[in-house]
């Protein structure tokens, strides 16, 4: 049994600088304050965990950093550039290039298989992995030419997070990506995160619910009600294998 | 760029909606087929009839008269802008044919014997052209030959002037002047009763008084020159030698039948394309509307990838062009067999040397061109929903539908309905919009059945209304000259002569203001029994006032109608011009009618008594004698059968009509299926979380079945009333667009039509709902409420 791992110590550079966030939908006649003024950084190479409730802001917050969504005040902030200055093709343009999603529902193409999949975002990366190697790397390099509805749950969430990778993204966001899947299968899609996080250096920022998943975090942030509650680093980072719930 | 995986997707998902996009490609090839049949139909015969008319100097102007001295042509040849003419004798001998009881009529042309003609030249199908002093040889029409089995070396008697004489058959011949050969005044060919002939001149003139003269002039002018004008002088110089007004192609009877069915094609190539692809946009719209919110959240997955808004809506939009450009190769390849079949059946009735059909690929890209683009306008709503949807907002499951108590529950009486009823009329009741466009798909394929299937109503119609109920004559006795009403009274004792009455014909110009026409006015008694003048809603007209009755569409050409003075000028014997009422119009069904009393225009002819011919009616079983009576009267210059017209009729239109009328069954059963099948695809696909949720509580397959198909049943049972309506509608427009100088069809639509077409409706809503209840069988229960729609 491995010795936990020491926390990364604080990054060089920050990747994002999330300064004054807010946002507020229109949900018919009433209006939604999703964020409330969120100030956030993340840095090369770092493991973040937003922990929070349904509708804390966590997702709203994970895809304004993914240039998924815009904040109704506030400026974020991508290494030297402002996204918030970003017009649609430009955020499409970031997102092709930087940005690796990981969603609950795992949002796979039906009727491609995993490779394709995968090479659905490695046709338009500019210096992408193969597919292959990008499933071998959420050990999947058995199951390559499988269709998702011949994938279990964790397998299908593994390819969205090779489909993710493939790209060598500067940054990987998943959201709540255990959250259909049982804790067995969760533990394997963690340790796929964990170890593009550890191998590619990619700066990792993880939604969930799950409290249990914030100790392989090297730093946790709380939302509640669309502000940061809490913050703190965990000193040492806890294997995912290790994790139980 | 090349996006393997995204092209990969794009084929499997096209695969995994086969079913619903090759019923959409079907209609589309409908449209297309329709289109290529039309479009190519009317290339190849506009190009043939060009290079045809071309090939053999067909006349610019024509002209008859009674009879002028070859001298005259010199004069006619200085009218400005004549480039080329021919004059020649053209006369109707009754023909005595051996396989046939009744007469028949033939015409005689003269020829050169030293050439062939320059003007309205021949085509020899087979045999030679005449040689000179050989006496009695002929050319004969191909049509005439070919239905009596003639060939080179056979001969048929014919009365010539007064005279039995044999004609030598020495060559088989078209000419472009008798394209579509018909007899004088007729509408329909009569390929068994009437033939033209071909004969040297040198024969010809002599036996008809005409040596040094002729009695027909064809002209062809230099290009840019006023045909108006070259026809006035024309007129001018031929007034005197009994000119029966000379008049240019539009007006020759064979071309207008053909530049008819030109037109007819040319409104078939629009109208009927326009319903099929409008149908398949309509389609195409729906489905994608459908495929793209099912598939919101890859779309929204795509997008986090970082494929943009463009490349979305392109991927999307090539799914449409795929199945447009199949519909557009399926409707491609039936076009062109169904083409060939067409002109296979134009060559039946038009007869030119060849009539190849021919796809020009202009043709083929235009096709193809208005299927992608029928597919595009059909899609681009959906589609650019597609490329513009948010990505991060694509991620959320879509709000709940907002339900509301539907009417019937707001007035307290949901107690009257079951819950699954209640299910069907708040579903209806909450998208309005989409069960109004679901039901209008319906209604649509309704109304192309009825579209499809009227013009057999209409005909039948027409064909009861004026062979039996207006006219009643068993034939029509035409005289070579108008002679004395006493000749009539002597044909009541022919043998089998039931009733006879009298007719006067002239041939005149009709002007009103800048209008003229070349028409022929036919006078009879007021009250006869035979021959009645009906208009199309079987109203009788009773003659009872002493100016003209026009049809409808002459007076629209005069721009006159009851009332209005028009200016007869007779066209024969004294050639009286007189002012005259407009007495009626008359609505009728077939070419322009001019009408009037019997006394009325012997008043104005200064004459007493004379007729042209006679309606007869004779009794069917002693028809053979009197046929040979008839044959033998030297007066009688020709016999027309209503039997014969009524079997010409049934063949040429009824077959043709019958052809078209399957064709456009098929393409509208397909239309019906595609639309209720991919309606209730639709539904179940919106639906199938819901039904999987009931299905999971308890409700058993038929309930959850009854649910889906009860709301498939009110939209047809709503659909089919208004889609028979919007099919009478488009009837009228079909009509509209055949209308023209030669036919007017009325808009007749029969019980049974609409009862068809209600009937296939039906049946394809139920198979189509069988094939969906099966579905459900299949429905995955488990799966549906894992994930989230």
């Amino acid at each position: 049994m491995p010795a936990p791992v020491a926390s990364s110590p604080p990054a060089t550079a920050a990747v994002f600088q999330a300064r004054g966030l807010t946002k507020t939908y229109h949900v018919g006649e009433i209006d939604i304050q999703a964020l409330r003024g969120v100030d956030l950084d993340l840095f090369e190479g770092e493991f973040i965990v937003l922990l929070g409730p349904s509708g804390s802001g966590k997702s709203t917050l994970l895809n304004i950093l993914g240039g998924l969504d815009v904040p109704t005040a506030g400026t974020v902030r991508y290494k030297d550039h402002n996204l918030t200055e970003y017009d649609e093709a430009a955020l499409t343009r970031y997102r092709r290039d930087h940005v690796g999603f990981v969603f609950q529902f795992y949002n796979l193409i039906p009727s491609l298989t995993a490779r394709e999949n995968v090479a659905l975002v490695t046709d338009i990366a500019r210096d992408p992995m193969p597919p292959a190697e990008a499933l071998r790397l959420v050990g999947l390099g058995e199951r390559l030419d499988h269709f998702p509805s011949q994938l279990s749950g964790g397998e299908q969430q593994r390819v969205a997070i090779a489909r993710a990778v493939a790209k060598r993204p500067q940054v990987l966001l998943c959201d709540e990506p255990t959250g259909a899947l049982d804790v067995h299968t969760g533990i394997v899609v963690l340790e796929a995160i964990e170890k593009v996080n550890r191998e590619l250096g990619t700066a990792t920022a993880v939604i969930t619910h799950n409290a249990v998943i914030a100790k392989m975090a090297d730093r946790v942030i709380a939302l509640s009600d669309g502000r940061i509650a809490t913050e703190h680093r965990n000193d040492t980072k806890t294997a995912a294998r290790e994790l139980e719930w | 760029m090349i996006l393997a995986a995204l092209h990969r997707k794009l084929t499997r998902d096209l695969w995994s909606m086969k079913g619903q996009a090759l019923a959409i490609a079907l209609v589309m090839a409908s449209g297309i087929a329709t289109f290529i049949l039309s479009a190519a139909t009317m290339a190849s015969l506009q190009q043939t009839m060009d290079t045809y008319y071309d090939r053999h100097g067909f006349a610019d102007v024509f002209a008859q008269l009674k009879r002028a001295p070859n001298r005259l042509a010199q004069r006619i040849a200085e009218i400005p802008g004549v480039a080329q003419l021919d004059t020649r004798v053209v006369v109707n001998v009754n023909l005595d044919v051996e396989d046939l009881a009744e007469p028949a009529l033939g015409r005689i042309i003269s020829v050169p014997e030293s050439h062939e003609p320059w003007i309205n030249g021949l085509y020899l199908r087979e045999g030679r052209y005449i040689e000179p002093n050989r006496r009695g040889e002929v050319l004969v029409s191909e049509a005439f030959a070919k239905v009596h089995g003639l060939v080179p070396g056979d001969t048929v008697r014919a009365v010539i002037n007064g005279r039995r004489d044999v004609l030598r058959i020495v060559g088989i011949a078209l000419s472009p002047e008798y394209v579509y050969q018909i007899r004088p005044g007729d509408i329909l060919p009569d390929d068994k009763r009437f033939g033209v002939f071909w004969m040297s001149e040198r024969e010809l003139a002599p036996a008809f008084d005409m040596e040094g003269a002729f009695n027909d002039v064809s002209l062809i002018l230099e290009p840019g020159a006023s045909e108006a004008e070259v026809i006035r002088r024309l007129d001018a110089l031929l007034d005197p030698y009994g000119g029966l007004g000379a008049y240019g192609r539009a007006d020759h009877p064979s071309h207008q039948f053909v530049s008819n069915e030109l037109r007819e094609l040319r409104g078939m190539a629009v109208i009927a394309p326009l319903i099929f692809l409008l149908v398949a946009a309509f389609l195409l719209n729906v489905v994608f509307t459908r495929l793209i919110s099912t598939q919101r959240e890859q779309i929204a997955a795509l997008k986090a990838f970082g494929y943009s808004n463009w490349q979305v809506g392109w991927h999307y939009m090539q799914m449409v062009l795929v199945i447009a450009i199949v519909g557009a190769i399926i409707g491609t390849g039936l076009g062109t067999w169904m083409g060939r079949g067409l002109a296979v059946m134009y060559t039946r009735f038009f007869h030119f040397p060849i009539l190849a059909f021919s796809l020009p690929p202009r043709v083929v890209v235009t096709a193809i061109g208005i299927s992608m683009g029928a597919g595009s306008i059909g899609t681009l709503t959906a589609v650019r929903r597609a490329a513009i949807l948010p990505p991060a907002q694509a991620m959320r499951p879509e709000p709940p539908a907002n339900f509301k108590p539907t009417i019937l529950e707001r007035l307290g009486l949901q107690r009257l309905v079951s819950p699954a009823a209640r299910t069907i009329l708040r579903e209806l009741e909450r998208r309005p919009l989409k069960a109004a466009i679901s039901c209008f798909g319906i209604a649509m394929a309704a109304a192309v059945l009825v579209v499809g299937s009227f013009m057999k109503d209409s005909v039948d119609y027409v064909l009861d209304l004026q062979f039996r109920r207006a006219q009643r004559e068993t034939m029509t006795v035409t005289l070579n000259e108008p002679i004395s009403g006493r000749a009539v009274r002597e044909m009541l004792h022919l043998p089998g002569v039931l009733s006879a009455e009298a007719f006067r014909s002239v041939p005149a110009r009709l002007r009103h203001g800048h209008s003229t026409r070349r028409v022929g006015v036919t006078a009879i008694e007021p009250g006869a029994q035979l021959f009645r003048v009906m208009d199309i809603h079987g109203g009788l007209v009773e003659f009872d006032r002493g100016g003209l009755y026009l049809s409808t569409k002459l007076g629209d050409i005069l721009g006159a109608g009851p009332g209005d003075l028009v200016t007869l000028e007779v066209l024969e014997s004294e050639r009286p011009v007189v002012q005259l009422p407009v007495s009626g119009l008359i609505d009728d069904f077939s070419g322009l009618s001019a009408y009037m009393r019997l006394d009325a225009l012997h008043r104005l002819m200064g004459e007493q008594d004379r007729v042209s011919g006679a309606y007869l009616a004779a009794d069917d079983a002693r028809t053979d004698r009197l046929y040979t009576e008839l044959k033998n009267m030297p007066a009688v210059a020709g016999v027309a059968l209503k039997k014969a017209t009524v079997e010409s009729f049934n063949k040429v239109i009824a077959e043709n009509l019958m052809r078209m009328r399957a064709a456009n069954v098929i393409f509208a059963v397909i239309i019906a299926f595609g639309v209720v099948y991919n309606s209730a695809r639709i539904s179940l696909a919106e639906r199938s979380r819901e039904l999987a949720t009931l299905r999971v509580i308890g409700f058993t397959r038929a309930e959850v079945a009854s649910i889906l198909m009860g709301e498939l049943a009110v939209l047809t049972l709503i659909a089919i009333p208004l889609g028979l309506a919007l099919g009478y509608t488009l009837s009228a427009a079909v009509i509209a667009s055949v209308d023209s100088e030669l036919f007017r069809i009325p808009i007749v639509v029969n019980r049974t039509t609409y009862g068809f077409a209600a009937l296939v409706v039906i049946l394809a809503a139920v198979v189509s709902g069988l094939v969906v209840i099966r579905r459900i069988a299949h429905l995955d229960l488990i799966e549906v409420l894992k994930t989230r729609g």
